[in-house]
């Protein structure tokens, strides 16, 4: 059945809405409606940002060490070092995110040349 | 580029200004590092969406009614492998609850109780994705509170013009990437995220969540993966609340 329909022109914009636009907003209008009770600087409202960061933190890492493409390509060590090097470079630099965003950069593009030109 | 915190001072004057101003200096701080390397890694994006068959249209509608690039690189998997709906639709769903989380904590910063009407904060949730959720916990505390929505939504609503229009530019331009780019546009995004979440971190209780989910992340994603992200949360989130609470109070 969905063979059919995955070959017809309109099927994509249907996914893109039901299982892209819904699945994601309607979390967001959850989130609206929950949170409204919420004051700014009650407990709860400590704990919920805690869940939140926690799970932002989890997505972080995930990306750095389970990567998709052609990162999942470069060692783990290399990115790992990137990512690492680049937050030591961030916090020495009084938080200035542009340096530790370099730094990572820099380490992981020079470390992939270099590991190409060896191989 | 203009300094981040350029637009954080404001005087007494500033209390009375009209929603428009205010949307207006939203729309003028998003010409800002964090716009630019969102930017940045939709154009990393825009290859992926390419050499999985999408079309443009498909690209870019994708771009601008999801506006989470998680959900949307899962969404991007589940089409070009012709995964049925509802397997596509629960897999985007778990990549978006964190949405829930986040905006439940973002919105007391912007709403004002019995004055900000319900559609104008559903409207501006939708910009709620991890870039302007970190600029806004570290700058809207110090604005009035009048200007709070309006300034996001121009923020909110200026980054998404910009990445849907560089994402299409992207998308047609870059035929084949070369794998270093690529990989060094992913990899932008991470450090980025961790960065300006450390950054934006008001208290010390934020930095320890940040520093247990890290951890904790991986792990729950070789255990339990597709809930992962939802347990390090509440685990991880629950762990460093009690751990700090404990310090800040004692077991009272």
């Amino acid at each position: 059945m969905t063979g059919a329909l995955a070959d017809t022109w309109w099927w994509p914009y249907v996914m893109i809405l039901v299982a892209g636009w819904l699945a994601t907003d309607v979390w967001r209008w959850i989130g609206v409606f929950a949170g409204g009770k919420l004051r700014e600087d009650s407990e709860m409202l400590i704990w919920v940002r805690c869940v939140a960061t926690a799970l932002v933190a989890g997505l972080i890492a995930k990306l750095i060490l389970f990567p998709q493409g052609v990162l999942a390509d470069t060692p783990l060590w290399l990115r790992l070092a990137a990512a690492g090097f680049g937050f030591a470079a961030f916090l020495v630099s009084r938080q200035k995110v542009i340096v530790g965003v370099l730094v990572a950069e820099v380490l992981l593009i020079s470390g992939w040349l270099l590991l190409d030109g060896v191989i | 580029m203009p300094p981040p915190d350029r637009a954080v001072t404001f005087d007494a004057a500033d209390q009375d200004l009209p929603g428009r101003v205010w949307m207006l200096r939203g729309a003028r701080a998003a010409i800002s590092l964090p716009a630019f390397i969102l930017t940045a890694a939709f154009v990393g994006y825009a290859g992926l969406a390419r050499e999985s068959g999408l079309t443009l249209v498909e690209t870019l509608a994708m771009t601008g009614l999801i506006w989470a690039l998680p959900s949307i690189v899962v969404l991007t998997g589940a089409l070009s492998s012709g995964m049925g709906l509802i397997p596509a639709a629960i897999a985007v769903a778990l990549a978006s609850v964190r949405l829930m989380p986040m905006t439940i904590a973002f919105l007391p910063l912007i709403k004002i109780p019995g004055k900000t009407k319900t559609w104008q904060l559903l409207l501006a949730s939708h910009f709620v994705a991890v870039t302007a959720w970190v600029y806004g916990m570290k700058h809207l505390p110090n604005f009035p509170k009048e200007g709070r929505l309006p300034f996001f939504i121009g923020f909110g609503g200026a980054v998404t013009c910009f990445v849907f229009c560089i994402t299409g530019i992207a998308y047609l331009m870059v035929e084949r990437m070369p794998p270093v780019v690529a990989g060094a546009l992913f990899l932008l995004t991470p450090v980025y995220f961790l960065c300006s979440l450390w950054g934006a971190a008001q208290l010390s209780v934020d930095k320890v969540a940040l520093a247990v989910g890290l951890v904790l992340g991986p792990v729950l994603y070789l255990y339990v993966p597709g809930l992962d992200l939802l347990w390090t949360g509440l685990i991880g989130g629950t762990v460093a609340y009690l751990g700090t609470r404990i310090i800040r109070r004692g077991l009272s």
